[in-house]
């Protein structure tokens, strides 16, 4: 774990499944047999007909979840290093890292009572 | 031959043509979800790069961050857009020579700054700052100060996100939400 050449089992392991996937899809899409009707084609072959288009704007609270999504997500990574140290850092670490904890606990305490996780229809 | 002329490892040159092939798939394509999901493909190759150069953390931090969640954001923009055929405006050309230029601009003063560092550090990767345990350490004690003004920018970039994004209801029920707050 300390050096870039530890990494080459992770690129054999990634190069086998990208050829396994190119490989099996390729092979059932050229010996398959295809029969394309416009009924066929559709997004959804049985089932619901689809409606209008795709691209139409949606919106804005959809982007305030994934938003605040990475704002924690950031928060839980900083754990990592932190948790590789732990024993070491003693409780000097151990403030630090509450500390950034409570401004993050803060935060979601605004975003709680300001109702951003309740979904508004 | 080339590559021993460069003296350059050739996974590094190989990671490198993938990642400006990317790039430039990204730049020149015109159907915004096909940039997207060659940005990923760019983030990842991005990502080996830091492998590459020993900086394991900023590799994983690299594909969690910045291929999960800022891609997720990404995906939500061009939702937020109108991406219909008739609404794109056109754009002058003018625009286009500005921004050419001034992307210009700011790769040459980019290759500059970073002629001299970056070929020793490309050389030399073996140094160990890079790993998560060394980074934690450095992390936590000396740069323990911008470390806890981050969480603050974080704090601040909730309050943004709630001000901008959350539908502002009537002053009176400020803590009350709930579905009556729909005007």
């Amino acid at each position: 774990m300390s050096s870039p050449s530890s990494y080459l089992p992770i690129v054999i392991q990634t190069g086998v499944a990208i050829g396994f996937v190119a490989l099996a899809l390729g092979l059932s899409h050229l010996l398959g047999p295809k029969r394309k009707t416009t009924q066929k084609d559709e997004t959804f072959e049985c089932g619901i007909e689809t409606q209008g288009n795709a691209r139409f704007p949606v919106s804005v609270k959809y982007f305030l979840t994934a938003i605040l999504f990475v704002l924690f997500d950031v928060e839980v990574i900083f754990f990592y290093p932190y948790a590789v140290n732990f024993k070491e850092m003693g409780a000097e670490g151990f403030i630090a890292v509450v500390s950034f904890v409570a401004l993050f606990l803060a935060g979601f305490i605004y975003v709680w009572k300001k109702g951003a996780f309740e979904w508004e229809r | 031959m080339l590559l021993t002329i460069l003296g350059l490892p050739p996974a590094f040159l190989l990671l490198s043509f993938i990642t400006i092939l990317c790039a430039l798939y990204v730049v020149t394509n015109t159907n915004p979800v096909y940039s997207v999901l060659a940005l990923i493909l760019a983030f990842f190759s991005i990502s080996a790069h830091y492998v590459l150069l020993n900086a394991q953390f900023l590799a994983v931090v690299n594909l969690i961050v910045y291929a999960g969640a800022i891609m997720v954001l990404f995906l939500f923009v061009l939702m937020l857009l109108n991406l219909n055929k008739e609404s794109e405006p056109i754009v002058k050309m003018g625009w286009h020579i500005g921004a050419a230029v001034t992307a210009g601009l700011l790769l040459v003063t980019l290759a500059a700054a970073l002629h001299k560092s970056s070929e020793q550090i490309m050389r030399n990767p073996a140094e160990d700052i890079g790993l998560v345990k060394n980074l934690g350490k450095v992390l936590f004690t000396d740069y323990l100060v911008p470390f806890e003004l981050s969480g603050i920018l974080f704090l601040a970039a909730m309050v943004g996100a709630v001000l901008l994004g959350k539908k502002q209801t009537n002053s009176k029920e400020n803590n009350n939400y709930s579905e009556t707050s729909s005007q």
